[in-house]
């Protein structure tokens, strides 16, 4: 008979090492949200601990998540991208009025605010590449035409509602699903989204060229890394994951002219949380996902607890130094 | 040498070393396109009537005042994108406390400007002892004050005495109080800058940090100290603005769009983003150039959200026009 | 052949106290010995060289001495008496100045404002910037350049060897007893040396004690009295200029004799077609650069510091493309207007800075190797977990093929030792497939063994029929690796020379232009 289990203190004290230093490894992320979302459960069990309330969480959660992963690409590369809340207001206050309050306009108006997102992204990619303006002041400049524009184009308010097939991606739920009972739409297009990414970060040339130039441009350069080229690609792919995330935002939470203010700051926040070196030249589409959830989470936490909005934009802000503090002091100790 | 040619050289001497910023030649570029085009789509006040061009200075009061603070952090390699709402928390809490009674006016001041203080302080000491970038920091900051204002005040609080409306809009003699107050900050900058310790050690730690901290200077109290100044700089124009306003609102600070403006115009005036040089006579010459665009703006009667599309398009130029020189690849 | 070297015998009459006297200092570093038990003694007046290969110690040393670094354990004494830095200032108040290779100059301040940074003469605050310009002055009198530098002019428009001078002179402000200059005459021209050790001589004749550290044995041998030999952190001797020749160093630094510094050149029948036709090629750096380069053969490319040699490597590359003039790879007229471009035409350049313009410190050694590789192939094309496509062998074949010593190869670059950095470097263009190789400085900052294990490479690369352009300031080098030699001087080429050709004709065409400006350079042209 062998045996196949540990057979002494010795061996036992070597596996528990082992998983210790496997533990050491998981990014902090992910025990934060598991331990704040089951603070929630507690507190709410209705919601939080019934599988129609995670839904719905996930429902709110997921596009905030979709714009972290296109934010946390551009962290990679090395740069920021502030526009992507102008980008939400814009889809949700544009398309009040493309759409007439017409259903037939929806699927159209969504291609138009695909391509205008390409168009920003481009913009962004072009004056970082080859005007060199820093990404923080081209982004904060891009924010303020894209508000000013979208105000502009609606004359300051709303122009329409959003009609329902086209608040369906942010808003619906696909019933019953075996196992999880309804799983909102917005999960779904999260998902898709989560592995397309996923595959080009970790599987393609691309994505190892955009931490290449987050973490030294110039060995980049000159490896042969076309580095306008993969930034220019990368603002865009940024822009239009904000543009979907904010086609979700507009699905549940309607139009509205101050939508969006701030998400540039949750995005950036999601990603640092998720354990994104702000430097560039790290990213996990999964940890930027997780991160999104987090904070997500953290503000439904802090809205329970009574704390009357404003003071949860505060508690945003505290929160973004004190991960990127965390994040810079933790690896500058492991030089 | 003769007595004549003696002084001759003298002045000479002197013509050479008040050396001109070139912003300056750019502003008068600036005037002219900006008064044509008003001549030509408007009622051209901008070049028949003196008032509107007093006008183009003491509008650029506010922003001049903190692109000084500005400046300073930038030379020391930082950057301060909290200004905005340090303006609106200074506007709200000063007519807070004065409630229009002239008593309450110290107060109020000590107040607003030991706030001030403590958002720099906040601010530096988060980028120097935490290491977080400056962005991210003075960003963070500024969402934090942004939610206290929020939290508290809605809309127009207080109110200011007229007593203390001699700010804004009192004059000595012709002359407007708050152009000499502008000048006189300039003048301070300038001062600080290039005439003392503070100013050389802060263009070392702007220059290269580290060679700074091996000749011995506390780069992190200086960077502190700049950041302190910065925001008090904040504190006095958001004063100035509710002088100006008569109560304090939440939303003066980021309608102006002060904490990007303070940035473009410290840039086009010639100080780098990546710090350690510059001065701030060109910083003010910048911030002209924005006073004359946005009196443009007016006379041309420019729809406020198009407006910001155009603030945000020339906020981006009036960098890259420095920027696109650079032979380094930006981020 | 050691044991013949005699240790240095003590003056008989006078006790001469040094200046400097460390004993048994020992520091490490997580996972190395720096410094192993050394002692030794650095005398007023006296020029001493610290030689070793790479991580003998000497930096660690010299950061010890100027109070960069805290030893572990040993004493430090200066001038008999016993101190403990622990800040760089309180080492240079105590009379300890180092110089680094890289100057610690602020280059958009006045030379004064440089001088007394931290020390500026103030009253209440303000500068007193009279005083300030006039201390400067003083300083600048002492070393007797007060008439080359003045105290107003900014640092950005020194030229280097006027740096280093500014260095100095901050040195003397401090009232050095002791000069710490670390590879002084790297980034000088061969008059900017000379000037170099006059001054150095003069600071001598002032009782000043001055330590230097360098790779290069020729300037070792031209400036130092005493040479001392570090291995491994291990203090091996200290031995009189005079009583040895570089072999003798070598063989200390080494711990054996290295006769064969430099593979066999190539013989004619290796040398093939021309692959890289280059005529009257120009751009805002460069003027009428025209050359051609063989298969199979080592083209070495000298000059002085500022003729040009990396800016040609950087127009062939694209990184400041040429402007005018016609390029020929393989007898196809191409221009290169990017690195993109000058890879996927099968060319490589190995920088001369090999940390901050070759590696990539958060990525995995893997991914750092594959970047070339990847940069050319389209744009989404996929990769497997472990290297190109189904070529997983390709990593560790290459890891093998340059001899890196890692435990992994999923390890982020930045904790691999500067050696292994390098190495990493050069797996990466080896996998690039490239058969037109520009190498800048291949072996600078490198140890003596690795210096012979990379020309042995670069031979193999010919053999295989490989055309190499090899840019290097040691003329060593370029003499006992170049098939031919073509040499640069002021932007342009100056002329071109065979095989086995001399050291002093080499320097007579790079310095062919100024020696018709400056007469006062013939003589000591002559002297060489």
């Amino acid at each position: 008979m062998t045996t196949t289990t540990v057979s002494s203190p010795k061996e036992f004290s070597k596996a528990l090492w082992k998983i210790w230093t496997w533990i050491k490894k998981i990014p902090p992320v992910y025990p934060v949200f598991f331990i704040i979302f089951i603070t929630l459960g507690i507190l709410n069990p209705t919601k939080y601990q019934s599988m129609n309330g995670i839904m719905t969480f996930l429902r709110t959660a997921s596009p905030l998540a979709v714009i972290a992963i296109g934010e946390m690409l551009v962290l990679a590369s090395g740069g920021f991208d502030l526009s992507v809340g102008a980008i939400v207001t814009l889809v949700v206050l544009v398309s009040s009025k493309l759409l007439a309050n017409d259903p037939a306009n929806a699927y159209p108006a969504i291609l138009t605010m695909l391509g205008i997102g390409s168009l920003i992204g481009l913009g962004n990619g072009l004056v970082v590449s080859y005007l060199k303006v820093p990404s923080f002041i081209a982004t904060l400049g891009m924010m303020l035409l894209v508000r000013g524009g979208a105000l502009y184009y609606v004359g300051g308010a709303p122009q329409g509602y959003l009609t329902d097939n086209w608040r369906a991606f942010g808003r619906n739920y696909i019933e019953n699903i075996p196992l999880f009972g309804r799983v909102p739409n917005a999960l779904i297009i999260l998902i898709v989204i989560a592995v397309f990414s996923y595959i080009i970060f970790n599987r393609t040339n691309f994505g190892k060229q955009i931490l290449a130039i987050g973490d030294n441009v110039r060995a980049s350069q000159l490896s042969g890394v076309r580095v306008r080229l993969v930034r220019v690609i990368t603002f865009i792919i940024c822009s239009i994951l904000a543009i979907i995330g904010g086609v979700m935002i507009g699905g549940y939470g309607g139009v509205n002219v101050t939508i969006g203010e701030g998400l540039e700051m949750q995005a950036i926040a999601a990603g640092v949380v998720g354990g994104v070196l702000l430097s560039g030249g790290k990213g996990s589409v999964p940890n930027a996902i997780f991160g999104a959830f987090t904070l997500q989470a953290i503000v439904n936490l802090l809205n329970l607890l009574g704390l009357p909005k404003p003071y949860t934009d505060a508690v945003q802000g505290l929160i973004i130094i004190g991960a990127v503090a965390y994040v810079g002091l933790t690896s500058q100790r492991k030089k | 040498m003769t007595a004549a040619t003696a002084t001759e050289n003298r002045y000479r001497r002197i013509l050479h070393s008040i050396h001109i910023p070139p912003v300056y030649f750019f502003l008068i570029l600036v005037f002219f396109a900006g008064g044509s085009l008003d001549q030509i789509l408007a009622d051209g006040q901008i070049f028949s009537n003196p008032a509107i061009m007093l006008n183009i200075v003491v509008r650029s009061v506010a922003l001049g005042i903190i692109a000084v603070g500005q400046s300073l952090v930038i030379i020391g390699a930082s950057i301060d994108l909290s200004v905005a709402y340090t303006i609106s928390i200074t506007a709200v809490m000063s007519s807070y406390i004065m409630q229009g009674d002239t008593a309450n006016v110290p107060m109020a001041i000590v107040s607003v400007f030991a706030i001030g203080a403590a958002i720099g302080l906040v601010n530096g000491v988060t980028i120097t002892k935490f290491k977080v970038n400056p962005f991210i920091a003075t960003l963070g900051t500024s969402l934090i004050i942004k939610g206290i204002i929020n939290a508290t005040f809605s809309n127009y609080t207080g109110s200011v005495p007229k007593s203390f409306e001699f700010f804004g809009y009192g004059t000595i003699g012709s002359l407007p109080v708050s152009i000499i107050i502008l000048l006189i900050i300039v003048a301070a900058g300038w001062f600080l800058l290039a005439r003392t310790k503070f100013g050389a050690h802060l263009y070392g730690v702007g220059g290269n940090a580290e060679v700074a901290r091996l000749s011995g200077v506390r780069t992190d109290r200086v960077l502190i100290g700049a950041h302190v100044i910065c925001s008090m700089t904040a504190v006095l124009a958001g004063l100035f603005l509710v002088s100006q306003m008569r109560s304090g609102a939440p939303w003066v600070g980021p309608n102006g769009v002060y904490d990007l403006n303070s940035i473009a115009t410290t840039v086009i005036g010639g100080i780098a983003l990546s710090g350690g040089k510059g001065g701030v006579w060109s910083t003010l010459g910048g911030v002209l150039i924005f006073g004359v665009l946005e009196t443009v703006f007016n006379q041309l009667g420019v729809n406020p959200y198009l407006k910001t599309v155009l603030q945000g398009i020339i906020i981006v130029l009036a960098v890259a026009s420095y920027t696109i020189r650079s032979k380094k690849e930006a981020a | 052949m050691a044991d013949e070297i005699d240790d240095i015998k003590p003056k008989s009459a006078e006790v001469v106290q040094p200046t400097v006297e460390v004993q048994h200092i020992s520091k490490r570093f997580p996972g190395v010995v720096a410094l192993d038990d050394v002692s030794l003694q650095f005398f007023p007046g006296e020029i001493h060289a610290v030689v070793g290969e790479n991580g003998a110690g000497k930096s660690t040393l010299m950061k010890i001495l100027s109070g960069a670094y805290t030893p572990d354990s040993g004493t430090i004494y200066l001038s008999g008496e016993k101190v403990s830095f622990s800040h760089p200032k309180e080492a240079q108040m105590k009379g300890v100045s180092i110089i680094y290779q890289e100057f610690n100059l602020l280059p958009e301040r006045t030379v004064a404002h440089n001088i007394f940074l931290g020390r500026e003469p103030s009253t209440l605050g303000t500068l007193d910037t009279r005083k300030l310009n006039k201390q400067a002055v003083e300083v600048l009198k002492e070393i007797g350049v007060e008439k080359m530098i003045s105290p107003t002019a900014f640092v950005s428009s020194l030229s280097v060897a006027e740096q280093q001078l500014v260095e100095i002179a901050k040195a003397i402000s401090f009232k050095a007893k002791v000069l710490i200059m670390d590879e002084p005459t790297a980034a000088l021209t061969y008059t900017e040396v000379n000037l170099l050790n006059d001054l150095v001589s003069r600071l001598k004749q002032k009782g000043m004690s001055i330590i230097f550290i360098s790779h290069r044995l020729k300037e070792v041998f031209d400036i130092a009295e005493k040479i001392t030999v570090l291995k491994d952190g291990k203090f091996i001797k200290t031995v009189n200029k005079k009583d040895v020749v570089p072999a003798d160093v070598v063989y200390l630094m080494v711990g054996r004799t290295l006769d064969h510094y430099f593979p066999p050149l190539g013989k004619p029948e290796d040398f093939g077609e021309v692959v890289l036709k280059v005529k009257n090629a120009s751009n805002q750096i460069l003027s009428d650069i025209s050359f051609e380069l063989r298969r199979g053969e080592v083209l070495g490319i000298a000059g002085l510091q500022g003729s040009g040699r990396t800016e040609l490597a950087q127009s062939l590359f694209g990184v400041v493309p040429f402007k005018s003039g016609t390029l020929e790879l393989h007898g196809k007229a191409i221009a290169v207007k990017s690195p993109f471009k000058a890879i996927k035409n099968k060319m490589g350049f190995v920088t001369e800075d090999r940390k901050s313009e070759g590696i990539a410190p958060r990525q995995p050694i893997r991914d750092n190797m594959l970047l070339t590789v990847r940069a050319v192939r389209a744009l989404f094309g996929m990769i497997s977990k472990d290297g190109i496509g189904k070529s997983r062998k390709l990593v560790p074949m290459l890891g093998k093929q340059v001899d890196i010593r890692t435990d992994s190869f999923d390890r982020e670059a930045q904790y691999l030792s500067g050696g292994n950095q390098q190495k990493v470097v050069l797996a990466k263009w080896l996998a690039s497939d490239a058969n037109v190789f520009i190498f800048d400085e291949p072996t600078r900052g490198i140890d003596v063994e690795s210096k012979a294990s990379i020309h042995d490479m670069i031979r193999a690369l010919t053999k295989k029929g490989t055309a190499v352009l090899m840019i290097s300031s040691e003329l060593p080098e370029i003499i006992g690796m170049s098939d031919r030699v073509i040499v640069m001087s002021e932007r342009r080429i100056a002329g071109e020379l065979p095989a086995k050709t001399s050291e002093q004709e080499i320097m007579l065409m790079a310095i062919g232009h100024a020696k018709s400006t400056n007469p006062g350079l013939t003589t000591s042209v002559g002297e060489v």
